[in-house]
């Protein structure tokens, strides 16, 4: 027997190939098993990539049931608030093609704003506010806390009378930063700083005269 | 790069006194060819190309190639030559600064792997105007892939590189140079247009355009090399002399193995990176299928460059260590929140 | 002669500060109209606690600072508050901010209002942290750091050595070359007080070797050491003119070759770092009860018939002040806060000078011509031998230009600290700074999302979990009300068979009831590790706790939920 398989080179290629291959299956079987991640860090990593604004507009109710959803391989391209940004951030994780957002893209991050004269004090936002950002009672004026608004609109449609306004988020000084700049081969934008040309021509004067000294 | 291109000047008139026209006819094709091919991928990508021009690196590419050709090639293998250097390493991987290898260099080995026989004939050195020298006529004729095959080998003859390489195994180094394998003044002419070279990477470094670190590294490590291989084999191998001022050690240390774009960055590299090169080239001098090897060295490093920047960076301000490597886990807070 | 370590790299532009220098320190005229920016500082915007037309004294207070990092701003002038509103501000946003503007009449004269003197060398140390909080001093060199948080930095770090930093390394600018000249002893005086506050042994005086007047000045008020100038050993270190020796990092380098650990602070090392601005402000503020109402500000730039430096009131537009040296309109080209190097262009001359307002560099055309067009980058190295950080710019740039934030974090762009060396020298005129200035700014912008949607989750989880115990009790109290029923109808009708109850015992239940067991050892077990987190926080001085909190108690609703529902489970079993 032993000796047939070895007198026989190809039969003797199958032999270890196949070998090999239960050998390396058995391992990998047995580490699958043995180094089992529990729960499903995918779904939390997709999490985390979502803006958590809970707007609903992928069409699930919140941020972490839509990032099970993608996990079950729903599209990655239902977050207008996220938008390209997050799409490519998700597709960058799950190894996908990035899609063109389904939806209009938001321009700028938004707060909920209630014109307080024309409340009602129905409640009615306050229920439907996924993150518990407006603060009032029955019969009073409801308000919004800017810092924790997430900008969802959740709170537009409940309004019976078409108090609340979705502005654009207030940005402090601290948040503004500097653009990029535009690129090779193109004229610099007037913010750029300016790198002093004449200084240059001097500096290597300078440099030249010391040289030679 | 303006200076660049006049730190080739000696080097290119000493070529051209001691190998004649084919120089000039080289050196002209090949830049003009290299300009024409930046400004029509410049176009085709979309660019301004008057901008792109001005910077003078397709300019100084088709020279450095037009270089190292063998005197007074044939336009056609100098068009594949430039079409690999523009097209192939520069713009397909994006244009100026974006090219991982040295594009005169792709040009010159893709030539010397597909026209061995055209690459490896050198015009022997009759001086512009010598006896036997070819007369501009002569060499418009070989520009244009006229002349008849008997009149080039007549003209052609091995570089001093070269012969040596092929000498047979059982001759002796100093009866192989008694038996006058070259022919007359090889030697001579060879070392003085390396020393033109030296010349033009003089003036390199003095216009502060190179640092020393490349070229003092290749150069050292080459002449630490063939020092050891020469005490231990005078025989076989060739004296540090030879090897130093032969063929396109060091033409390659100061134009070649400088070019910025596919050369380390810091200090540390460029020693490395240098010394590299030079150890490759003497690997191949002496043991390789080629007599020289300055472009297959420089290539070889060229992939080498990413790695050798990520192995030197330098300490920053601030952090107890260098940073080695790059690290496949980037800053990445989500980790820490994973179950 | 001490030894004086080194830091890599570095540029030799040229100085340019003669300019500035031939004329004495002069006092600016006092403008009519003040523009006060709510936010002149790093840190939260001061709130406003004047109303539209009150009436000012120069020094009152017109903004309160509001959180930890901020500072108190005041009236520069004596007048009448006419508008609270977005101003244009020197900033290079462009953008508008909310400002307090102060009319004065320019008759009328000017009457103070000053908190009362105290003397630095007896005030206890709360006393004298309480005056830099309440007289709005910042950092003047550049940053705009409030003073207090720096003083108070003794708190938490051992200090030993306090730095005056003089090197003032920046082309154009002279204003503390001039200051110097002029109070010599007065900035010593500041650098006593606030080495005594922080406990320093001693005080480093950083300078470099372009500035022999000042130098020669403030050996001549070392000299005069009467027994209470005495209580700290000052030395002069003179060091070579280099950009950027000024850069605080690299000035510690220099003089005590220490470096600052990356993200940390130079408290870590034992550290303090002031401006010789600074230290007279804080001198005025403790000896004299002046809040700080005014800077020196170096006016220069060929542009100008009259160069030279000035004492300006905060909020005076940048036009008088730039009149009064003898503006030649026609000539400006560009208009420059801060140094060529560091500063930035503004739009307009109507906006006000603010307290990091150290410079204005009125060019003309030939002066700083308009950048040449950006080229590829060729790798050439020239950034990296110059980086005073040691980093790599040209792959900075690269991850810059490619948006690939966590490779740019990888390569310490964190680390720098935009001296601007690189573009000076870069042969293909790529503004590096200006990529590198956009790339931080992108990432704090993610981070800040980051938080923000970290922060929603949490809020969103803890709604849920209130929602989901909400609904555990109504169903309790349902299935309780419903018992009761039950129990009332089998009492009446004893010979009945009960509907229920019996096979609520089956298997399901019970599998049911070992489930909710198992939840509720998981809840009680998250509730514990989120109360963990929230104590460590807590201990080791994290101020941002509000996520824990909500981390506890959405732990503690949904425990509370599975509870209920186990309670009624059991119930339902048992019956």
């Amino acid at each position: 027997m032993f000796e047939v398989i070895a007198d026989n080179g190809i039969l003797a290629a199958i032999v270890a190939l196949v070998v090999l291959a239960a050998g390396f299956g058995a391992l990998l079987g047995f580490a699958g098993e043995r180094f089992r991640v529990e729960g499903d860090p995918v779904v939390e990593r997709i999490d985390a990539l979502l803006p958590q604004t809970q707007c609903g507009q992928c069409g699930y109710p919140g941020c972490r049931p839509y990032a099970e959803a993608i996990n079950q391989g729903d599209e990655i391209n239902k977050c207008p608030p996220g938008g390209d940004t997050t799409i490519e951030a998700l597709a960058d994780l799950l190894g996908r093609e990035p899609k063109p957002l389904d939806g209009e893209a938001q321009q700028s991050p938004k707060v909920a704003y209630i014109r307080e004269a024309e409340c009602i004090g129905c409640t009615k936002c306050i229920q439907a506010c996924p993150v518990d950002a407006i603060l009032g009672a029955a019969k009073h004026m409801h308000t919004v806390i800017v810092d924790e608004c997430t900008g969802c609109d959740l709170c537009v449609d409940p309004c019976p009378v078409d108090c609340i306004d979705m502005l654009p988020r207030p940005r402090s000084l601290d948040e503004w930063h500097w653009p990029q700049p535009a690129g090779p081969g193109l004229p610099q934008q007037a913010t750029s700083l300016s790198l002093i040309a004449s200084d240059r021509q001097l500096s290597e004067d300078r440099r030249s005269q010391r040289g030679a000294a | 790069m303006g200076w660049v291109l006049v730190a080739t000047f000696p080097g290119i008139l000493m070529l051209t006194w001691h190998f004649g026209w084919g120089v000039i006819t080289n050196v002209v094709t090949a830049a003009g060819l290299a300009v024409g091919l930046e400004a029509l991928m410049v176009r085709l990508r979309g660019r301004a190309p008057l901008v792109a021009l001005r910077d003078n690196s397709a300019l100084l590419s088709g020279v450095l190639l037009g270089i190292s050709l063998p005197p007074g090639s044939a336009w056609w293998l100098i068009l594949v030559g430039t079409v690999a250097a523009i097209v192939v390493a520069k713009h397909l991987f994006g244009g100026l600064g974006q090219n991982p290898f040295n594009p005169a260099m792709v040009g010159y080995a893709l030539l010397l792997i597909s026209f061995p026989v055209a690459m490896t004939q050198w015009l022997s050195p009759q001086g512009l105007f010598g006896p036997e020298a070819l007369s501009l006529g002569d060499v418009l004729v070989r520009w244009a892939g006229l002349a008849e095959a008997s009149s080039l080998d007549s003209m052609s003859g091995a570089t001093p590189l070269d012969a040596f390489k092929h000498k047979p195994e059982a001759v002796m180094a100093s009866e192989f140079w008694a038996s006058d394998p070259l022919p007359a003044g090889s030697l001579a002419a060879w070392r003085s247009v390396a020393l033109a070279w030296l010349a033009g990477g003089a003036l390199l470094l003095y216009k502060r355009l190179i640092t020393w670190h490349i070229p003092i590294a290749m150069l050292g490590a080459m002449l630490v090399l063939t020092t050891l291989l020469y005490a231990i084999d005078p025989s076989h191998y060739g004296s540090p002399l030879f090897h130093l001022l032969g063929g396109a050690a060091l033409f390659g240390a100061f134009f070649i193995a400088t070019d910025p774009v596919s050369a380390a960055t810091s200090r540390k590299g460029k020693l490395y990176y240098g010394a590299a090169i030079g150890i490759l080239v003497m690997l191949i001098r002496s043991a390789g299928a080629y007599p020289d090897a300055v472009a297959f060295a420089v290539l070889l490093m060229n992939f080498a460059v990413p790695f050798i920047d990520y192995y030197t960076q330098p300490r920053t301000y601030g952090h107890a260590a260098p940073q080695r490597g790059i690290r496949l886990d980037p800053i990445d807070d989500d980790q820490e929140r994973l179950p | 002669m001490t030894r004086s370590f080194d830091f890599p790299g570095g540029i030799f532009p040229p100085e340019r500060k003669i300019i500035s220098t031939r004329q004495l320190l002069r006092e600016a005229a006092l403008p009519t109209r003040v523009v006060l920016p709510l936010d002149q500082h790093i840190g939260q915007a001061a709130e406003p606690c004047v109303r539209v037309g009150q009436a000012v004294k120069t020094g009152e207070p017109v903004a309160i600072g509001q959180g930890m990092l901020t500072a108190d701003l005041h009236a520069s002038i004596t007048g009448t508050v006419t508008a609270i509103e977005a101003c244009p501000i020197p900033h290079p946003s462009q953008g508008r901010y909310l400002a307090v503007v102060i009319e004065r009449d320019p008759d009328a004269p000017e009457t103070w209002q000053r908190m009362p003197a105290l003397d630095w060398r007896s005030a206890d140390s709360d006393t004298l942290t309480e005056r830099l909080t309440r007289s709005g001093v910042v950092g003047l060199g550049g940053a705009g750091f409030p003073t207090q948080i720096k003083a108070r930095v003794h708190e938490r770090h051992r200090i030993d050595t306090l730095i005056v930093n003089a090197a003032e390394c920046e082309p154009y600018i002279t204003a503390d070359d001039l200051l110097l000249r002029t109070y010599p002893q007065e900035v010593l005086d500041g650098a006593r007080l606030l080495a005594r506050l922080a406990g320093a042994e001693r005080i480093l005086v950083g300078i470099e070797d372009n500035k022999p007047e000042a130098i020669a000045a403030l050996q001549a008020a070392l000299a005069d050491s009467s027994p209470e100038r005495d209580t700290c050993p000052i030395e002069i270190r003179v060091v070579t003119t280099r950009y950027p020796s000024g850069g605080e990092k690299q000035l510690i380098k220099r003089l005590l070759d220490r470096e600052v650990p990356s993200g940390g602070l130079p408290a870590d090392i034992g550290v303090l770092c002031h401006n010789p601005g600074t230290l007279r402000a804080t001198l005025q503020a403790v000896r004299d009860g002046q809040p700080l109402v005014s800077r020196i500000v170096t006016l220069t730039g060929e542009a100008l018939a009259h160069p030279g430096n000035v004492e300006a009131r905060l909020g005076t537009p940048i036009h008088s002040l730039l009149e009064e040296a003898g503006l030649k309109e026609r000539e400006l080209g560009q208009l420059l806060m801060g140094g060529p190097l560091m500063g930035f262009p503004l739009a307009s001359t109507a906006l006000p000078i603010v307290k990091t307002t150290n410079c204005l560099v009125a060019a003309t055309r030939t002066e700083l011509p308009p950048p040449p067009v950006e080229q590829p980058c060729i790798r050439c190295g020239a950034c990296e031998e110059v980086c005073p950080a040691s980093l790599l710019p040209q792959q900075l740039y690269w991850f810059a230009r490619g948006r690939e934030h966590d490779k740019a974090q990888l390569f310490n762009l964190f680390d720098c600290i935009e001296c601007g060396a690189c573009a000076y020298v870069c042969p293909s005129h790529i503004p590096l700074v200006q990529y590198y200035r956009a790339t931080k700014g992108e990432i704090r912008a993610h981070r800040l999302e980051a938080q923000r949607a970290e922060h929603a989750r949490h809020r969103f989880e803890f709604r849920q979990a209130r929602i989901e115990r909400e609904a555990a009790e109504k169903e309790a109290r349902r299935q309780a009300r419903a018992k009761a029923a039950s129990r009332v109808t089998a009492h009446n009708a004893e010979a009945e068979p009960s509907p229920r109850g019996k096979p609520a015992l089956g298997p399901d239940s019970k599998e049911q009831l070992k489930q909710l067991r198992i939840a509720q050892a998981a809840a009680k077990a998250s509730l514990r590790k989120a109360e963990k987190a929230l104590a460590r926080a807590g201990e080791s001085g994290n101020d941002d706790t509000a996520d824990l909190e909500v981390q506890v108690a959405t732990a503690q609703e949904n425990l509370q939920a599975i509870e209920t529902r186990l309670a009624s489970a059991k119930e339902a079993s048992s019956t």
